[in-house]
């Protein structure tokens, strides 16, 4: 198929049709309505479900009755609109109903800006809603890897009945590359023998999270944590850049940040200085153990992000603070340039000189 | 090779557009792009702008802090963009908007009148076409017919809107072109 | 020499951000009138919605706090039955106030909460860049509603002030217009009655403005104020709806 140019909210709308993401309910908020009003009009089309829900808190419990009704059903937002959510979410991995959520992340907190952040890290990897639960998280840094990262997401919530979710920045929404919509193969689906669709020919079925006996509820949590464990095990996934010379530095970023990053590779190579990068595409689960073995040879790791500094603490984490984890980084909807991540590595390393 | 290139000028003067006929250009002919608005406060009313990157190889960082090129459809954009500019990148100027030079010497500078030949060519609304011809006349960072063909297809849908539109992408470009050569 | 117009005490020197011919700036006006004619402005706390006069703040010239959306009558509440003395209002869009905060707006209006709401209809989502509304009016386009508002499939509009009169508590619902100087001397008047009830102590007041989105609506300042007369007015009937003193302790007067 040939390429074409599209903007980002509108790939992610297209792709998520053609991965059968056929019952879409949203409600509008910058900088993502567009995949809204794509699909108001696309979904007619391919005879889909398309609706506007009152709030976010009613959008994210329609996810829960059709994800539960064994239908493939998504939504998107952002940031203020997911924390309304965080409600519903809480109880669809405690049900373990497959949907897919994508957040078009922008400036918080409160109701922040529009313009592009990547604040709701730790939102999205550590929860957000109540109790011990968690999602599978897409972090695409391209509009081509959004696209390719919709259908398997559909997948892996089906695989996994576990709410997935995709993390963007207004950027990657916002901006229009070539994109090709692929065809992927998955291995078939164990049949959703579990959902509320109707008991003929069967025991009746019941969608629910209340555990009053405390051994049940023990062992629905234990039943979750084995399952987040296979995604640890199973789904982890990676880019690295430049990491196949010696260097002295390794960024860590992700989406949009990443790619700045791989600018400021460019720059700092031609000034002789060897960086590499490492960039998670999932960030839960989070690729700790390839992140030890390129830490190894750095003097020191950098996170890039656009927040205060969130996936640092798992940085950390996966490193057990074995080598330095410094910290870059741009707030509010602005956006380090490639030029400001070069300087900071070389004033890392300058000062790292100072030290001995 | 990269090039990069802001188009600004006012909501509604089709710079958004403009940037997006080239993206798509650059696209058919099998090159890396991106095409990034502005987008925030400022939608509403006031400026506009979007930055577009061709290049032959992925494209990582699709903010750009200092472009090569400029294309500035009112006075606003110019002062706010050509300061950022890299040295010998060119600057393209609305000149029936903004009556001030660029305050450089290192850029080239391009000038064009770009309102008076759309109307003249029987559409105001296509200023934007005759900067664009002009950017590429001027830049060839794409070759011309590639970008009728483009401008073809977008306007598809409106094929009244094809003849005069093409008129003012080719006058944009013999002028660019005549800049390029002087 | 004598003044004829001037511009109220109670609202700020600042310029708007709204676009140009938006009936948000007149409503702003008649609410700061009100207040300086009652002389409340340095009582007055005013709540901020999610919508495009999310920075209302900038343009009054009194304490503001700024919701989330949907939420301020929650917030009103919190600051009334904290602060009884205060005047309290919400001002809140469509949006804002019948989709997402339908539920805050029904029960603060059912528990008497002694503030006012200045409700602004304009039947469209205006800052997110006109999506539909639950007030969009059948087969009205939007950017969620590309072949108009369908109504077996997503309803009729709500009629906030018929759904609010359902319920007894209430003290003063009225809707009016800003569509023509008429409707703007009516919409002045209900909105300093609002304003003197709550100074008064009496019960929940709420003001429904039929408002413009020239933006959004795609039509020019002038063709919105005719569109707004011509397909919103015969279906959002501009009248009094409620007007009566709240129960008294005894059980008192009813006026169902
Ligand atoms: C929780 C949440 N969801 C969505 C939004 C995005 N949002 C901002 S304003 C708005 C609606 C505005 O429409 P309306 O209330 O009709 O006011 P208007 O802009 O027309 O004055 C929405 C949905 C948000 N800020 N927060
Ligand atoms: S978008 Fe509509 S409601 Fe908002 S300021 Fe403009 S005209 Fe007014």
């Amino acid at each position: 198929m040939a390429k074409v140019l599209m903007k980002g909210n509108e790939a992610i709308a297209e792709s998520g049709i053609r991965a059968g993401g056929l019952c879409y309910f949203c409600y509008p908020i910058t900088p993502q309505s567009e995949v809204a009003e794509y699909l108001s009009r696309r979904m007619p089309e391919v005879g889909g479900a398309f609706l506007q829900g009152e709030s976010e808190v009613a959008v994210s419990n329609m996810l829960y009755g059709a994800a539960g009704a064994g239908v493939r059903c998504w939504t998107t937002s952002s940031s203020p609109g997911i924390s309304l959510m965080m409600e519903a979410l809480s109880y669809i991995a405690a049900a373990e109903l497959p949907c897919v959520i994508v957040n078009i992340v922008r400036a918080g907190p409160g109701l922040g800006g529009i313009l592009p952040s990547q604040g709701d890290y730790r939102q999205a990897v550590k929860g957000g809603g109540h109790g011990d639960y968690r999602c599978l998280v897409y972090a695409p840094s391209s509009v081509q890897e959004a696209v390719d990262l919709m259908p398997l997401a559909f997948d892996r919530a089906d695989r996994y009945r576990n709410p997935v979710l995709i993390i963007g920045d207004g950027m990657i929404g916002q901006m229009m590359e070539p994109v090709e919509f692929r065809e992927q193969e998955f291995p078939s689906l164990p049949e959703k023998n579990w959902a509320t669709d109707g008991c003929k020919g069967r025991k009746p079925n019941v969608v629910n999270s209340l555990y009053l006996n405390p051994v049940e509820e023990e062992q629905l949590n234990r039943k979750l944590g084995e399952k987040y464990a296979r995604m640890e095990r199973d789904e982890v996934m990676f880019e690295e850049f430049n990491t196949g010379k010696p260097y002295r530095a390794l960024f860590v970023a992700y989406g949009t940040t990443a790619r700045i990053c791989k600018t400021a590779i460019k720059k700092l190579a031609e000034e002789g200085i060897d960086v590499a990068l490492l960039r998670p595409i999932t960030l839960f689960p989070f690729p700790s153990e390839r992140l030890n073995e390129l830490a190894e040879p750095a003097e020191f790791l950098l996170s890039v992000e656009m927040s205060m500094g969130q996936m640092l603490e798992d940085i950390r984490l996966a490193t057990c603070c074995r080598k330095p984890v410094h910290f870059y980084g741009r707030q509010g909807g602005l956006v380090p340039s490639p030029e400001e991540v070069a300087d900071e590595v070389k004033r890392l390393l300058g000062s790292a000189k100072g030290d001995r | 090779m990269q090039t990069e290139a802001v188009f600004a000028g006012f909501g509604g003067q089709g710079v958004m557009l403009a940037g997006m006929v080239l993206a798509e250009t650059g696209m058919n002919l099998g090159r890396e792009v991106v095409w990034l608005p502005s987008y925030g406060p400022e939608m509403r009313g006031g400026t506009a702008n979007c930055t577009v990157i061709i290049a032959d190889e992925p494209i990582a960082s699709p903010i750009v802090l200092h472009p090569r090129d400029i294309v500035a459809m009112n006075r606003p954009s110019l002062e706010k963009f050509c300061g950022l500019m890299r040295p010998g990148g060119y600057v393209v100027v609305n000149k029936s908007l903004i009556a001030v030079d660029p305050d450089r010497d290192d850029v080239r500078v391009v000038n064009v009148e770009a309102n008076r030949i759309a109307i003249e060519a029987g559409s105001a609304k296509s200023a934007n076409m005759v900067i664009l011809g002009a950017y590429v006349g001027a830049t060839g960072v794409v070759p011309y017919e590639a970008l009728v063909e483009t401008a073809q297809t977008v306007l598809k849908k409106k094929p009244k809107l094809i003849p005069v539109n093409l008129k003012c992408l080719e006058q944009g470009f013999e002028l660019g072109k005549q800049a390029r050569a002087d | 020499m004598q003044t004829i117009f001037k511009r109220p005490e109670a609202l700020a020197v600042q310029p708007t951000h709204y676009c140009p011919g938006c009936t948000h700036g007149i409503a702003h006006r008649l609410i700061a009138e009100a207040i300086d004619e009652l002389g409340l402005r340095e009582r007055t706390v005013g709540i901020a919605p999610v919508g495009c006069s999310v920075l209302a703040f900038n343009y009054f010239n009194f304490d503001f706090q700024q919701a989330s959306h949907g939420r301020a009558p929650a917030v009103a509440t919190g600051i009334k039955r904290g602060r009884p003395d205060l005047v309290v209002f919400t001002y809140q869009g469509d949006g804002d106030l019948a989709s997402i905060g339908m539920a805050e707006i029904i029960h603060a209006a059912n528990r008497g909460e002694k503030f006012t709401v200045v409700f602004i209809n304009n039947a469209i989502y205006g800052m997110t860049g006109g999506q539909m509304a639950p007030t969009t009016m059948p087969g009205q386009v939007t950017s969620t509603s590309p072949f108009g508002r369908k109504t077996d499939d997503v309803g009729f509009p709500i009629r906030m002030c018929e759904l609010l009169s359902s319920l007894r508590t209430p003290a003063f619902i009225e809707r009016v217009s800003l569509s023509s100087p008429k409707h703007i001397i009516r919409a002045r008047k209900a909105i300093l009655k609002a304003f003197r009830y709550q100074s008064e102590g009496r019960g929940f007041s709420f003001v429904e403005c039929l408002s413009t989105c020239p933006t959004n609506w795609g039509v020019t300042p002038l063709k919105a104020l005719e569109w707004l007369e011509e397909h919103m007015m015969p279906y959002y009937p501009v009248q009094n709806f409620k007007d009566f003193e709240p129960a008294t302790p005894e059980g008192g007067k009813d006026a169902d």
